[in-house]
């Protein structure tokens, strides 16, 4: 049968906040499903699967919580898939629901991505003391903070890009109605001035935590037929171990091997040039320029000047998370769809005050676990 | 001879904050006032508890009817040895009971010997309300329960759900000789056989092998510190008061580094590449833990150089 | 056609009741990829796709399944995903990602130590945490009561239900229905054994199975389809999803059939619901009432109906998922 075109029909998300106490589970992902269903113009009776993906099931206090969603979800009567892997589950989830029309199984999937993080703590969750095991872990900050303080030191980078990238991000959310944090007021000074929670992360270069969802509606071919569509150009999926002798927690090769299949996939082989906007997983400033230079943008120990010189900013060279990205809305699950989602939408045209003029190909990206899983795909607004 | 490799109770705990939206804050409100609601489904059908969205078409159901405290047993299971958190703490009777009014049944508890299907029950209500479901402790046979009547109460949208679950966590093999050495003050890794990498805690499968590490090397209680950070911020079930430093630690001679604390010099003097040794806890308080090491502390000698440990990071 | 799939290896853990071995199902893995590996001549590096299965729940730890892929000696950066399901899904998913033809092969795994935790208690954390699952309804209970449906409805009877757990585990049902109740209509004969385990499969394509074992298990088809989480609104007397995905699946016709049934009763409620006739060996492996590691008893079932397939047979894997069985998969496979 061999791959079949695949295509985003339509994105829809929720409207992020750090406790949305008006819905249920249900009715936070039905909300982003709604608005889903609403830019395709289509109904559950389209959809022919669905697939759900969210992180850790202790976030919720819910085993397996698509079971339990899935009238909310409209799976009921069809085929439903859970996937889980860590933080880049959202990224998984699209890719998953992409290979379902690619193998032709399906023609309309449904692909949904959630998180309540205000049922419970999600540091709490992610730090809970395993027995024999030094109880230093501190979250995900005290998790991430070392690995950025060896990127600082590898790349001889000025502590001021993390902060640089804080702004950008905050300041590009201030014009995403979705967004969980607007700060259009945001400085440079006021980023620095900001509690340092795990040295070298300060608050203001943090991640929120958000209640939110986010739903994309995928097609083959013939339902993509005559309707402004986010072609899929490529996906890829890499995973190494947490921890090993000599590994590189700083540019992990998982993500390498994922970029360089993704942009082979593509055609694409300079990515600075030939991609118009970027949605990337930073979850904490600092990753952007580690990103950069994971995903093959710049060099080694380059990236920070792309930021540097603001050309990640809307405007720029390589406009990244012109939606406000983790660093302003993080329901950790959808964190990852969103960013698939937001690429789509910026290559249909439909990202309203962050749209990325003229953007017709996009890339979006997450990672979870310690470094270690790394999901990504190419959209774009032509046939590949 | 080999021991049994060690294990230790788990224990996860925590009081989910549920938020209930229209159709189950008027259920649970319901609830608290002695009235039991379901929602008229879009095939017509009246389903209790209310599903707040439709379990055949999946459209939002806003339809709430309110249905009868007594009902009929459509199916049973005893439960002779009641589980923590279930509704009676002694022996009682799972049941499907179709409420008078609703068209499907709710599970819930039975308290009477000699339930059966077709049997007539009613809801026996907990004195105090807000607790969801649980403000009906349980049904009992409708002709010696007696009947209650609704009384007032505060609109409810959020539910508490407490979940407490008890595991036992197990070491691995490797992992448990390492415990027991911790035990005796001996650092033991481990060397891959496959990629000779010596591994602290040792392995049950080197991660790039997919081998248990085997040949056992007893590494010095000093190393460098690789990378840090500095934790300023205080989180539940936090278990070291911040700030703190938590630093990855390469003992000379391993070829990983694990995470512990550095103390014994202000947390802004630490350095990547520092001389460090083990502050060992007295020997009286050991135990299978690498909290037998209180921390690691400076030791004064020059840092290593980074190319020493670039590839460590 | 090359776009047909193939089952090429499975490999199990032992079913114990207790592994001394970690949550992440390391010690588990180790041995059973290098037997699924060895029997086809694979070395890890020639899989083009990994996919597993496993809770956090059941492992009572967040991100329990990253351990797991130590296991694999996943450096290189290997292809993967996992689903929070019973590796029938992930396999599912495998399968498709053969059929994409982004890969030729595939390796699915799943694991669950069940003995961890509570089992029945942990499997209440599936129901509805709004308006069930604060009541702490259990697996046993749950099932007890769809049991009785059936027995109401003279669907079954006790004696039935022995018989079937008499085939599975052996022993005399006369004997089995002398024994007490453990949750009344249930004894504990009718439910499965708390299991620790784990199991492997290996995928490949058509053109690359034959060359990788003389008797591949062709996958004709993999269907799957959940129902409504309202148990009062469902026929737990039946399986309306089974009969989807078997129908959507061609199920017609097979001789064989691998249930993921861990409760007796729902041996027969499938037998009934598919259609089954006494022509079908169901299963031959002993089924879920012998052993039933949580989070692979379903790959299993795919697994056991592979190596049981004989030549110009048909074979039918079933999995499910959730409480009383409301997420059902059904797998058709064919050896020439």
């Amino acid at each position: 049968m061999g791959k079949q075109r695949a295509a985003v029909l339509g994105v829809g998300q929720t409207h992020h906040r750090s406790k949305r106490l008006d819905v249920t589970m249900a009715g936070l992902c039905r909300e982003a499903i709604d608005r889903a269903l609403a830019d395709a113009g289509l109904t559950f009776a389209d959809i022919d699967a669905v697939v759900l993906g969210k992180a850790p099931d202790l976030f919720e206090g819910v085993m397996m919580p698509e079971l339990m969603l899935a009238d909310a979800l409209g799976a009921t009567g069809k085929p439903l898939l859970r996937v889980h892997t860590a933080g880049s589950v959202g990224g998984s989830t699209a890719n998953v629901a992409a290979s379902l029309v690619h193998g032709g199984e399906h023609s309309r999937v449904l692909a949904v991505a959630f998180e309540k993080q205000s049922e419970s703590n999600a540091m709490w969750a992610l730090s809970i003391s395993v027995p024999f095991h030094m109880p230093v872990g501190a979250g995900a900050g005290g998790y991430f903070a070392p690995h950025v303080r060896s990127y600082i030191r590898r790349s001889g980078a000025p502590s001021h890009i993390g902060a640089l990238v804080a702004v950008k991000d905050r300041r590009n959310g201030a014009k995403n109605q979705f967004a969980h944090l607007r700060q259009s007021d945001i400085t440079l000074e006021s980023v620095q001035a900001s509690a340092m929670l795990w040295d070298p992360i300060r608050y203001d270069e943090t991640c929120p935590s958000s209640d939110g969802a986010c739903a994309i509606v995928l097609g083959d071919e013939s339902a993509a037929q005559g309707r402004d569509a986010a072609w899929i150009h490529a996906t890829a999926m890499r995973t190494e171990p947490t921890t090993f002798a000599g590994r590189d927690q700083v540019n992990p090769r998982a993500g390498r091997d994922a970029a360089a299949a993704l942009w082979r996939e593509a055609g694409i082989d300079d990515p600075l040039s030939q991609v118009d906007a970027a949605e990337i997983y930073v979850p904490f400033s600092w990753f952007e320029p580690m990103w950069l230079e994971n995903l093959g943008f710049t060099e080694e120990g380059q990236g920070w000047k792309l930021t540097e010189a603001g050309e990640t900013e809307l405007g720029g060279r390589l406009p990244v998370n012109p939606s406000g990205g983790v660093l302003s809305s993080n329901p950790i699950g959808a964190s990852g769809m969103l960013r698939f989602g937001e690429a789509a939408m910026q290559v249909m045209g439909r990202a309203g005050e962050h749209q990325v003029d003229g953007a017709r190909i996009a890339l979006g990206h997450a990672y979870g676990g310690g470094s270690q899983y790394f999901s990504m795909w190419v959209v774009g607004a032509e046939k590949p | 001879m080999t021991q049994a490799p060690l294990s230790a109770p788990l224990d996860i705990g925590f009081d989910y904050t549920r938020s209930l939206g229209p159709t189950l804050s008027r259920f649970v409100t319901g609830l608290a006032q002695r009235r039991i609601h379901g929602a008229r489904g879009t095939d017509g059908r009246v389903h209790v508890p209310p599903p707040e969205y439709d379990p055949v078409s999946g459209e939002p159901l806003t339809d709430l009817v309110e249905v009868a405290h007594t009902g009929t047993v459509t199916s049973w299971c005893r439960q002779p040895e009641p589980l923590a958190g279930q509704p009676l703490q002694r022996p009682f009777t799972w049941a499907f009971i179709r409420l008078d009014g609703a068209d499907t049944p709710m599970l819930h508890a039975v308290d009477a010997d000699d339930v059966h299907t077709g049997m007539r029950v009613r809801a026996r209500w907990a004195d105090t309300g807000g607790n969801g479901v649980r403000d009906i402790v349980c049904f009992g046979p409708e002709d010696s329960e007696p009947a209650v009547e609704p009384r007032a109460a505060d609109d409810l949208t959020m539910l508490t759900t407490p979940i407490h679950l008890s595991y036992r966590h197990s070491a691995s093999p490797e992992e448990s000789r390492y415990l027991r050495g911790l035990a005796d003050g001996k650092l033991l890794g481990q060397r891959c056989p496959a990629c000779g990498k010596v591994y602290i805690p040792p392995r049950g499968a080197c991660p790039t092998d997919g081998v248990p590490t085997e040949e056992e090397i007893e590494l010095p209680d000093r190393g460098i510190v690789t990378t840090f950070c500095i934790v300023n911020v205080p989180f539940l079930g936090q278990r070291i008061k911040p700030p703190y430093v938590a630093a990855y630690i390469l003992l000379d001679g391993a070829d990983i580094p694990f995470l512990h604390l550095v103390l014994g010099c202000a947390a802004d003097e630490v350095r990547m590449g520092m001389r460090v040794e083990a502050a060992w806890k007295p020997r009286d308080e050991w135990g299978t833990t690498l909290e037998n090491i209180d921390h690691f502390r400076p030791t004064g000698e020059p840092d290593a150089p980074y190319d020493s440990y670039a590839g460590h990071l | 056609m090359t776009d047909n799939v193939s089952v090429v290896s499975f490999a199990q853990a032992p079913h114990v009741r207790e592994t001394h071995g970690t949550t992440n199902g390391v010690e588990m893995l180790v041995p059973i990829f290098k037997e699924a590996l060895d029997n086809v001549g694979l070395s890890k590096e020639d899989i083009g796709f990994w996919c597993s299965g496993s809770s956090d729940y059941l492992a009572g730890r967040a991100f329990s399944f990253i351990a797991a892929v130590d296991a694999i000696g996943a450096f290189p950066p290997i292809h993967e995903s996992h689903v929070e399901a019973d590796a029938a899904w992930a396999l599912y998913e495998a399968w498709v990602k053969i059929r994409t033809g982004e890969v030729d092969t595939a390796l699915v795994y799943g694991f669950g130590k069940s003995s961890a935790g509570q089992l029945r208690r942990v499997l209440a954390m599936q129901l509805d945490p709004y308006t069930v699952g604060p009541l702490w309804p259990d697996a046993v209970s749950i099932a007890g009561l769809q049991a009785r449906f059936g027995l109401d409805a003279g669907l079954w009877t006790e004696r039935d239900m022995a018989e079937v757990a008499a085939r599975g585990r052996g022993g005399d049902p006369d004997e089995l229905l002398r024994r007490p109740y453990f949750a009344d209509p249930l004894r504990k004969h009718d439910c499965a054994p708390i299991t620790d385990g784990a199991a492997v499969v290996i995928l490949a394509r058509d053109d690359r199975a034959r060359d990788l074992t003389e008797r591949p298990a062709r996958i004709t088809s993999i269907h799957h389809r959940v129902e409504t989480p309202h148990l009062g609104a469902r026929d737990l007397t039946t399986s309306p999803s089974t009969v989807a995905a078997a129908k959507a699946a061609g199920a017609d016709g097979v001789t064989l059939a691998e249930l993921h049934t861990p409760f007796s009763h729902q041996e027969i409620l499938l037998r009934q619901a598919l259609g089954l006739g006494d022509e079908v060996r169901v299963n031959p492996s002993g089924g879920p009432l012998s052993g039933n590691p949580m989070f692979a008893a379903g790959l299993a079932r795919i697994g056991e109906a592979a190596t049981r397939i004989r030549p110009g047979e048909r074979a039918l894997a079933h999995a499910t998922s959730g409480p009383a069985l409301q997420q059902n998969l059904v797998c058709v496979l064919e050896a020439d």
